[in-house]
């Protein structure tokens, strides 16, 4: 067999994927590859190009299998340009005087950074964002200029923000120039740009749409911060230690030009649906090809390019199939998407939109002239229902448009996908086959995205594939994280019967690896629910979320919340006083809660003892309105003092609250007790309702606010106190035995084999034999209940811990402040993130310490 | 055919330390802020098997000075600590943040003494790359 040559000129990421695919599929090796890479690096990850910074090591963004190794047929020539094409002669002539031979010809080279013409825009201090070498000198520049320099962005679309973010992690204060109205003008439409350029300038970046850029000047005499002027349309003027120009690319498409292969008017190689171009032994890939004269700026169409070419050189008939240039990005941590019709271009299309400014989210449907099809959308501050919306592009609704998009609304199931929906964009991959590998054995999501590729990319659809997964009847993996296999229902099981104390003794025999943020907080809680160790004791104290570890709520800005227990609502006169003296004293935000409670905000860590000692002293403690425990029991006033009231719901809500405080579980507790009918204090909107009748009190369960919320259903009626208590007992330890991480009492009842009525039998006629160990073990977490908060303050050791910094216990953060300018004390957050300095700041070597 | 040098990470030199207090007094798992010469905040933690680890303290994402009061732990056998507002999770052996590769916290050196544990004044730098 004789063997053949393709020259491929270029070595980015499509250039990659067709050598990829074409020794996949040659197997009986007909072509032999020789690349030419004009970089010195071979293909890398240049859509993560932003991921450099702050690694700043090359080989991160390498693609895997880029170096061919163990491969005899592929040769790459690193730092070799290819000069020149002699279509006639089919030979490439190369930078380094080499030339090649060929049987046909692969044009991969991609794009270049497009500067406008803008006077000054080749000053030394202006830079492209293209390669690990653009960003190299980007850094070396803002680095010299200092923290907080001013780093001009020329574009706003999504290079330009990913520049500005590049900017922003180091160290620079970013200005981002747009000439158009908005932000990411190609992808998103006016509305969405207001919201994204709110959502950037809340992360510190300057935006100036509506101007363009029109000049750049060097001063000689200025310090490096300030070397260079840039003057912009509307006259002002910014004073910058560099400019990114990200306005755009355009095709590498010269060496086509000079070859006579035919280029499309506005650049790009023009090329049939088979990707060839003018000449039949040449081909154009990615960027560089303009397809029927259309060019796709995205790596998934150029993947399917050098998949058709890849097919084509060995004989196949593959075609283009077209692009779907829907985008779901997540840029600088805001989320942003786009997808179909998202312009409303469609003759007679209608637009549903909701713009929630305070919330900062905008959601777009565009829907056909009837309102019944989905034509495209944009979402941006929230893309959660990117994944289920694209694949229904141009189908059927299956709600009302505005539901789709409310945050109340419908939530889409992947049963209302046709088989033939998109579901991976990315790669291409049907609901239809990922319900046939599912189907075939597939059980999980990397068991998925292994046999279908499906969620390998962006991952935006892995959702969808749980969905889907679950829609299955498969049963997706109980298992608490990856350090448990276990539930946490089985690892209660585990605890309780083995007696085991330690989370150390419980990974050590039952786990694997040192734990994590899910299992660390669950096995807490339920070593919290089987004894009454103090929960900073020994071990223990390194398991806790943060809230439960200092006692307290954190808050956005890290100080803390603290929350007084008044059990039922009631509080003293001199109680009520003391508060209002902790707060003057150390200047709190005060907050009356939902729950019939006082929150004092903006504690530092260092008040907290201080703030718990003046409660002790005036007969109160610090509720547990953090954590997964009892928050509150809310009351109405009740018969001593309510015309109506037939029991005394206070006295009632008061002793539940002393009986279930501290009590752990795997999500929040909240009870309430009414003494009539009336319901004043909404106790069918709890965990455990408490309703007075004329002839005792009825018990409702499973009652949750949040996301969806529940109505709690009667479990048992007209019920003496004695009764009602012990049937609260049962039901919440049944519920913390049994419930998994996280599930509130509404879905666990819901989720048990016969629902309520079960769980009547189980509580009422004790139909499990458990009633009194169940009560027992309530019985020893009430005599066990000690003050926690009391108990760090009688504890030097755990009292120690209550500092800003280890080092210097009498220091404050200094990074803490608060705007007392306006109606409310809100929290300051800090700018911009503390940053890495450069090297050459370096004295002394250093190691990790053993 | 290899094409591509991987290079090693080195760590470069730092200016100065400050002392945080006696290994002893961490408990395992479980972090402390200090504050450093010069004002910047390191988070540093003793990891159950004995490792002491320092990042910046803090959160690129949340903008405050809370990484210390983070759990620590691993994923897929990489240490690290899980930021206690939003719950991303950052390596600390370099800093990277898991859940988005584009941020990082800084890392700090540190070393024992008679003890004493010390965490250098300015973040290391993981020298690399072919350039």
């Amino acid at each position: 067999m004789e063997r053949k040559t393709v020259v491929v000129v270029g070595h980015g990421m499509v250039g990659h994927r067709f050598v990829e695919a074409l020794r996949s599929r040659d197997e009986a090796g007909v072509w032999q590859v020789i690349v030419l890479s004009e970089e010195k690096l071979a293909a890398y990850d240049r859509v993560g190009l932003s991921s450099y910074v702050g690694i700043w090591e090359t080989s991160a963004l390498a693609l895997p299998g880029n170096d061919y190794e163990g491969d005899d047929l592929v040769q790459v020539r690193l730092g070799v340009r290819a000069d020149s094409i002699d279509k006639a002669a089919r030979k490439v002539t190369t930078s380094t005087g080499d030339v090649i031979g060929y049987d046909a010809l692969v044009l991969a080279t991609g794009s270049y950074a497009w500067v406008p013409p803008v006077p000054g825009a080749d000053t030394e201090g202006c830079f492209v964002y293209r390669t690990l070498e653009d960003l190299d000198g980007i850094r070396a520049t803002a680095e010299a200029a200092g923290p907080g320099a001013v780093g001009v962005v020329v574009g706003g679309g999504l290079l330009g923000l990913e520049a500005a973010n590049a900017l922003r992690l180091l160290g620079m204060t970013p200005h981002v120039i747009e000439y158009n109205n908005w932000l990411m003008p190609a992808q998103v439409d006016e509305g969405g740009g207001a919201i994204l350029e709110k959502l950037v300038t809340e992360l510190g970046l300057a935006v100036h749409t509506g101007v363009g850029t029109s000049s750049v000047e060097a001063d000689a005499a200025a310090p490096l911060a300030e070397k260079l002027t840039v003057k912009l349309s509307d006259d002002s003027e910014l004073r910058a230690a560099l400019v990114v120009f990200a306005a755009g690319v355009r095709p590498r498409d010269e060496i086509a030009k000079t070859a006579g292969i035919e280029v499309g008017p506005r650049g790009g190689v023009i090329t049939d649906l088979g990707l060839r171009t003018s000449d039949p032994s040449i081909y154009a890939i990615g960027e560089v090809a303009a397809v029927e004269g259309v060019c796709y700026g995205l790596v998934a169409p150029g993947y399917s390019t050098a998949e058709v070419v890849a097919d084509r050189l060995l004989g196949g008939e593959g075609e283009f199939p077209g692009a779907d240039m829907s985008t779901k990005l997540k840029l600088l941590g805001v989320d942003v998407a786009s997808f179909g019709d998202a312009h409303a271009k469609t003759e007679g299309a209608l637009s549903v939109v909701l713009h929630d400014a305070a919330k900062g989210t905008y959601a777009k449907l565009v829907v056909s002239d009837d309102a019944q099809t989905l034509l495209g959308g944009i979402l941006v501050g929230d893309a959660t229902q990117y994944s289920a919306l694209r694949p229904l592009v141009g189908r059927p609704l299956p709600a009302d448009p505005a539901a789709l998009i409310s945050p109340a609304g419908a939530e889409l199931g992947a049963d209302a996908l046709p088989d033939d929906a998109q579901i991976c964009s990315c790669n291409n991959v049907s609901k239809g086959s990922i319900c046939g590998a599912i189907a075939d054995g597939a059980c999980d999501v990397p068991a998925i995205k292994s046999c279908t590729n499906a969620g390998t990319s962006c991952g935006g659809c892995v959702p969808m594939l749980k969905k889907l997964l679950e829609q299955s009847g498969v049963e997706v993996s109980k298992s608490l994280c990856e350090h448990f296999s276990q539930s946490r229902a089985e690892l209660f099981h585990i605890i309780q019967s083995t007696g085991i104390r330690t989370f150390s003794g419980l990974i050590a025999k039952y786990g694997k690896g040192t734990g994590c943020d899910i299992c660390k907080p669950t096995v807490a809680s339920i070593l919290a629910s089987t004894s009454s160790d103090h929960i900073l004791d020994g071990e223990q104290a390194s398991l806790q979320d943060t809230n439960d570890h200092f006692l307290a709520n954190l808050q956005k800005n890290g100080t803390y919340s603290v929350v007084p227990r008044m059990p039922g609502g009631e509080v003293t006169a001199d109680q009520l006083i003391t508060i209002g003296e902790i707060a003057k004293e150390f200047d709190l935000y005060v907050k009356v809660t939902g729950g019939q409670r006082i929150d004092l905000f903006g504690a530092r860590v260092e008040q907290l003892p201080l703030i718990w000692k003046r409660l002790v002293d005036v007969g109160m403690e610090s509720g547990h309105a953090y954590g997964k425990s009892l928050r509150t029991v809310k009351s109405c006033v009740g018969s001593t003092w309510c015309r109506y009231g037939q029991q005394d719901s206070v006295g009632m809500a008061v002793l539940l609250e002393r009986r279930y405080r501290g009590l752990r579980s795997p999500h929040k507790l909240k009870l309430a007790v009414s003494g009539c009918a009336r319901e004043c204090a909404e106790a069918r909107g709890k965990d455990v309702g408490v309703i007075a009748t004329e002839n005792g009190w009825n018990l409702y369960v499973g009652g949750n606010g949040g996301l969806t919320p529940k109505h709690a259903v009667l479990l048992a009626g007209e019920l003496d106190d004695e009764t009602l208590i012990s049937y609260i007992d049962r039901y919440l330890m049944f519920y913390i035995r049994t419930a998994d991480r996280l599930q509130r009492t509404a879905p666990w009842q819901e989720a048990l084999e016969g629902g309520i009525d079960y769980l009547k039998a189980v509580v009422c006629d004790d139909s499990l034999g458990i009633a009194a160990d169940l009560e027992a073990a309530m019985a020893k977490h009430v005599d066990g209940y000690k003050d926690e908060w009391a108990a760090v303050l009688e504890d030097e050791g755990k009292l120690s811990r209550f500092v800003s910094f280890v080092n210097a216990p009498e220091e404050s953060d200094p990074t803490i402040g608060f705007d007392e300018s306006g109606e409310r004390k809100v929290p300051v957050l800090l700018g911009i993130p503390e940053l890495p300095v450069s090297a050459s700041q370096a004295t002394e070597p250093a190691t990790h310490g053993k | 055919m290899t094409v591509i040098d991987t290079p090693g990470t080195a760590v470069t030199t730092t200016s100065g330390w400050t002392q945080a207090c006696r290994q002893d007094y961490l408990i395992p798992g479980r972090g402390v802020a200090v504050l450093l010469k010069g004002g910047r905040q390191a988070a540093l933690f003793l990891t159950t098997d004995g490792t002491l680890f320092a990042v910046g303290n803090i959160d690129p994402f949340g903008r405050a000075a809370v990484m210390s009061r983070g759990l620590v732990g691993d994923r897929g056998g990489v240490p690290v600590v899980a930021s206690p507002l939003l719950k991303q999770a950052f390596s600390l052996i370099d800093g990277r943040c898991l859940d988005d590769d584009t941020i990082s916290l800084p890392v700090y050196a540190v070393r024992t003494a008679d003890g004493v544990v010390s965490v250098s004044n300015d973040p290391v730098q993981f020298v690399g790359g072919t350039a």
